[in-house]
């Protein structure tokens, strides 16, 4: 394991990404940083630049706009980093994906680690998703 | 001389892409601009693409926050048209889930206010305040956002009767906790400081911008659709319609708080009046005409206009969210405040970007020439040009 995967384990800076989604995945990431679920009990913090970011949180169905602002995100974004997909939209486009001015999903403009499933996914689904990549880095 | 300051379209303070320029000279605001269409979808298009029934499940998804509204609002538009009465259970109903939606909301709002003014305290207990309310939800509905809840003729699924008690203590303690907030906020000098006398809005100006919501009503415009045009079972409660003469930020804020108190004193009176029966009138077709429907969504008045031509889709969906009309009375606040007050001053209409991005192209005459399908006609009518002129 080399040095910066290794920093990885100990303490994840996560930086929240809104391509385009409906508010409702953006505000159960905020709601993992809420007394109830605490997200940093796992050393994971939600920083407000990308520079210091290790993990980007995307949301939402990407629309034609954010395009090139998504990736201008991506590219700030010190490597190694980590992108994880959250809801429906980011995963596959969802109820949005005929529509037309749907340019995504995630994974078409840049490399997607991990995706959490549902429309909103839980607030627990989140966790459990930055907890199961930690194992695998 | 004056310097452009460029903010977005990804930042911490609010969860959406925009971009705002602020015209400063030194450190007072000049002026400001926003530039949206970032979380654009084409929802108009998309909902005319769709029947009646899947329709309400895409107007949800419209904004996260919101969701119980925006549906709310389209099967009224569907109501009307087909004049359908609904049953009295079902109304009750509707009107619990959507006043719980009032409280997430708005401790939302308070949440996010502390946190740009820098007291992360206010934001950990907002948002540990609104737990409950969503646990709630999710006891009636099933989920905690995206409720699925309203369909043309009444709801989804009724609610057997264990489910309340515990909802009724729950907002005894969330009104407790929603007062404790108020006194907390209401005496601390350092919040009053930064909440009092920034960003006024004026009544004329509010009037002229046509704001709405608790924008409006933080400048004394009393206006709410709840009272005025009432809907579900608000008629048959008694609350009263919040409004603080000052305009500023403090206004704003105090209007929420309290609304919130009223909100649990609406649910807990639907609760105790809940009455027994179907939760369902059958549907079997939406006639040809058109209808609307308008109600209060925590941000304001939401309006959705619908055309029917005897299908089973619509051949035309108009939504309009109150952030769009809200969006324009930055300009009046943020003149000659200071850069630090801006943010706030952003916040302060709770805005919501997403429910607000419908395509209207505008020529400078001001006349709207443009949405979604005239675009699409405008471009076929363009492959039609080059194909006999080519």
């Amino acid at each position: 394991m080399d040095l910066t995967k290794w920093g990885f384990k100990k303490s994840l800076w996560v930086f929240h990404l809104n391509a385009g989604a409906c508010n409702n995945c953006d505000i159960e990431v905020l709601d993992c940083l809420c007394p109830k679920f605490d997200i940093e009990r796992f050393g994971m913090k939600l920083v407000g630049s990308l520079k210091h970011a290790d993990v980007l949180l995307v949301s939402g169905s990407v629309p034609r706009k954010v395009v090139p602002d998504l990736i201008e995100a991506y590219e700030q974004v010190p490597q190694p980093a980590v992108v994880i997909a959250i809801g429906a939209c980011a995963c596959t486009g969802g109820i949005f994906k005929d529509g037309y001015n749907f340019a995504g999903p995630v994974d078409k403009h840049v490399p997607v680690a991990a995706y959490v499933p549902g429309c909103p996914p839980r607030p627990e689904a989140i966790i459990g998703a930055v907890v199961k990549l930690l194992g695998t880095l | 001389m004056s310097t452009t300051i460029p903010i977005g379209p990804f930042h911490p303070v609010l969860e959406e892409p925009e971009y705002i320029t602020l015209q400063v000279e030194g450190e007072t605001v000049l002026s400001a601009d926003i530039e949206l269409g970032r979380i654009h979808r084409g929802m108009e298009l998309l909902a005319e693409e769709k029947t009646f029934d899947q329709d309400v499940f895409l107007v949800e998804r419209i904004c996260g926050i919101c969701s119980a509204s925006h549906s709310w609002a389209a099967t009224l538009a569907m109501e009307d048209i087909g004049g359908i009465t609904i049953p009295d259970r079902a109304r009750y109903l509707r009107t619990i889930v959507h006043e719980l939606e009032r409280l997430h909301s708005h401790m939302l709002w308070v949440g996010l206010a502390g946190h740009i003014i820098g007291y992360w305290t206010v934001f950990m207990w907002g948002w540990k305040y609104r737990e409950p309310v969503l646990d709630a939800l999710e006891a009636i509905t099933g989920n905690r956002n995206n409720y699925a809840w309203y369909c043309p003729g009444g709801v989804r699924r009724d609610v057997p009767d264990e489910v309340w008690p515990p909802v009724l203590k729950s907002m005894d303690e969330f009104a407790e906790k929603t007062n404790l907030l108020i006194g907390a906020i209401l005496n601390d000098p350092v919040i009053l400081g930064r909440l009092k006398g920034v960003g006024i809005l004026t009544k004329e100006d509010a009037i002229a911008y046509g704001t709405l919501g608790p924008t409006a009503r933080g400048s004394g415009v009393d206006i709410d659709v709840r009272r005025d045009e009432s809907y579900g079972a608000y008629d048959e409660v008694d609350w009263k319609v919040i409004t603080q003469p000052d305009g500023d930020c403090l206004a704003v804020a105090v209007v929420r708080l309290l609304e919130m108190i009223e909100a649990t004193k609406i649910i807990k009176q639907c609760i105790k009046n809940l009455p027994k029966g179907e939760i369902r009138s059958e549907v079997r077709e939406i006639p040809r005409g058109e209808g609307i429907g308008h109600i209060e969504a925590p941000r304001g008045e939401s309006f959705h206009f619908i055309r029917s031509n005897g299908t089973n889709m619509p051949v035309r969906h108009k939504m309009r969210a109150p952030t769009f009309l809200n969006i324009p009375s930055y300009r009046p606040r943020v003149k000659g405040e200071t850069i630090s007050d801006a943010t706030l001053i952003f916040a302060v209409i709770d805005p919501c970007y997403s429910c607000t991005e419908r395509m209207a192209a505008v020529d400078p005459g001001g006349k709207r020439i443009a949405n979604g399908h005239d675009l699409i006609k405008l471009s076929h009518e363009k492959t039609e040009w080059l194909k006999k002129n080519l």
